[in-house]
Parts: structure tokens; C-alpha cells; sequence
């Protein structure tokens, strides 16, 4: 009976999973079309993606890279751009049962985004590993598999169609910051000053020579830490 | 310094696990502080945004054609919200502007 429970929720976590498979698979293709630019291989986008699990972060990792910045700045972009994981993780960290195993808390925090904590979160109940770990093995190989094959493809198509593609990812991530815009006019203020502060730092004199991420590292801290000292959101659950 | 592709891949998904790991491990307890709670949750959107621009300009190497994506991602993502709509809609708006 345990055991017929466990796989009846390994698969129900894989039917939920589907749908979040096909989006990855077209999010991580359009970021393999930008790795291929930084000189990354297939197999390292494969490996980029199966250990990283998230769209910003691979991308700003991808934008240190192209421009050989260094590992530091990597490990501080990568911190920067997954910071909402950390939040995340504690909402989730709260819905596991008090005596869940260590190895499945190890796990399950393997692959919190933002569809799958989604998911996770909207069941009712102590949270259920084996829920999780059916939508991973559908979710995360279509991340991983999307990105290789975005590199690989990006070899074979024609320059015009490469080019085109790469605006996807752009278009993504208008997709992900425009809707709660509308929704938060704190948000959407700020994102209109961070299109501003970018644009004026990659044209001023010292700091457009800084590399992409220093600049997205310092506007993040700058405009974020403003914003939460000024509009702090109240509490919310 | 000469770097290796491999070792920024592997330091960055060890950062990315941390973050996951160790408020389900360690902390284990919902953060309180409303201005931390508020700093992480203003971040994606800042970090997403000054990405986006002004690196959408040059992605295709015609501004023209980079400003055209933009705009007609942006408005879209006002009304429809849907991210692989919108995510076309880019591309066929790039691919377009290019040919001319």
C-alpha cells in the first residue's frame, strides 16, 4: 500500500510536470541560442542547465562568460539573480513535515523554481517528495535537453533565424516583469528606472566599461535595497 | 587569467543549490524581517529588467530591429501575459525588421 502511494504520487507529480517540460524546453532552447555566443558547447550548456535550474541566473552566468569576468563576479551574479530561490525555499522549508528525512529535504530543494514551488506549494498538506521528484524527472530534463539542443540548433540554422531567436529570451523575460508591473505600481516604477540606470551605466564613461554583470550586480543591491526601504511590502500569508 | 568554462559552471550551480539548500536544512524558519522579506522580493524584477535592457537593442545587431522586439514584447506582455506569445511575437518582429 505504501509503496503503491508513493508511485501513484511520482506520477502524479510527472502529468503536473508536462506542461512546465514543454515551457522549459522553449525557455532553455532560446538561452542555449545565447550560451552558443558565449562559446559554450553543447554538452556544457547540458551541464549549465541540469546543475543550475534557473532562466535569469543561466543567463546572467551566460553574460560572464562572453565576458571572461571572472569567477567572483560569477559566483555574485549567480547569488544576485537567485535570490528569490532564497525566499522560496523558506516558504517551502515550512510546509515540510517536522520529521521529513534529511535526504529528501536535500533533494526536493534541488530544483525549487518558480513553476515547480509553484506546484509544490499549491497541494494541500505536508509536502510529499515523491510528488516533487515525479515533476523533476519530466521538468528538468526538458530544461537541460532544451538548452543543448538550442546550441546545437543554433550551429545549423541560418545567421537571420539565429538572430531572431535570440530576442526570445528578451521576450521571456518582458513576459515575467510587464504582468506584475501592471499589477504593482512599485514594480512597475522600478522597472522603469532599472531600464533607465542600465541604459545610462552601459554608455557612461567609466562604468561602460564594466562588464554586464557588475552593472547588473551594484543596480540590483542599489534600486532593490531603496525600494524595500522605502515601500516595504507587508506581510503576506 | 586563463578561465575554464567547467569551473564557472559548477561554482555557479553550487551557489544555486545553496540558496535552495540551506533555508530547508539549516534555517528552516520563515524570514521575518519585512525589509529582507521586501529586498528579495523587489530583486528578480530589477535584476530581469536591467538585463533585458539595454541588451535587448543589440541582441540581432540592428538597433532598429532589437527597439521593434521590444516594443511589441512589451505591449503584448501588458495585455496577454502569455509568455510564449510574447516570446514569438520577438522573434517574428526581429526576424522581420532584419529583412528590411
Amino acid at each position: 500500500m505504501e509503496a503503491k502511494n508513493k508511485r501513484r504520487l511520482f506520477l502524479e507529480g510527472m502529468r503536473d510536470g508536462m506542461p512546465i517540460c514543454l515551457g522549459y524546453f522553449a525557455v532553455a532552447f532560446s538561452l542555449g541560442i545565447a550560451a552558443r555566443r558565449a562559446g559554450i558547447d553543447a554538452f556544457q550548456g547540458f551541464l549549465m542547465s541540469f546543475l543550475n535550474n534557473a532562466s535569469a541566473g543561466e543567463y546572467a552566468l551566460i553574460t560572464t562568460i562572453a565576458a571572461d569576468a571572472g569567477y567572483l563576479e560569477a559566483a555574485v551574479i549567480t547569488l544576485v539573480a537567485n535570490a528569490r530561490y532564497l525566499l522560496m525555499s523558506t516558504a517551502l522549508s515550512q510546509r515540510f513535515s517536522p520529521d521529513e528525512k534529511i535526504r529528501h529535504r536535500l533533494l526536493v530543494s534541488y530544483d525549487i523554481t518558480d513553476e515547480l514551488f509553484g506546484i509544490a506549494i499549491a497541494r494541500e498538506g505536508y509536502l510529499e517528495p515523491m510528488y516533487s521528484y515525479g515533476a523533476f524527472a519530466v521538468a528538468i530534463p526538458g530544461w537541460a535537453f532544451g538548452t543543448a539542443f538550442g546550441i546545437i540548433m543554433g550551429n545549423l540554422l541560418p545567421a537571420l533565424i539565429v538572430k531572431a531567436l535570440g530576442v526570445a529570451l528578451y521576450g521571456m523575460f518582458l513576459a515575467i516583469i510587464i504582468p506584475p508591473a501592471k499589477k504593482d505600481k512599485i514594480v512597475g516604477v522600478l522597472v522603469v528606472i532599472s531600464f533607465a540606470a542600465s541604459f545610462v551605466l552601459s554608455r557612461m564613461p567609466v562604468t561602460a566599461d564594466w562588464s554586464e554583470g557588475t552593472r547588473t550586480i551594484l543596480l540590483t543591491i542599489l534600486i532593490a535595497g531603496a525600494a524595500a526601504v522605502l515601500f516595504p511590502k507587508k506581510e503576506e500569508e | 587569467m586563463k578561465t575554464n568554462i567547467y569551473v564557472y559552471i559548477l561554482l555557479a550551480g553550487l551557489v544555486s543549490y545553496l540558496l535552495r539548500v540551506v533555508p530547508v536544512t539549516i534555517l528552516r524558519k520563515p524570514i521575518k524581517n519585512k525589509y529582507v522579506r521586501s529586498f528579495l522580493y523587489y530583486v528578480p524584477y530589477v535584476t530581469i529588467a536591467v538585463m533585458t535592457f539595454p541588451a535587448i537593442l543589440t541582441a540581432t545587431g540592428s538597433y532598429v530591429a532589437g527597439a521593434l522586439a521590444l516594443v511589441v514584447g512589451g505591449l503584448l506582455a501588458w495585455k496577454t501575459e502569455s509568455l510564449p506569445l510574447v516570446a514569438a511575437a520577438c522573434c517574428l518582429v526581429a526576424l522581420v525588421a532584419q529583412m528590411f
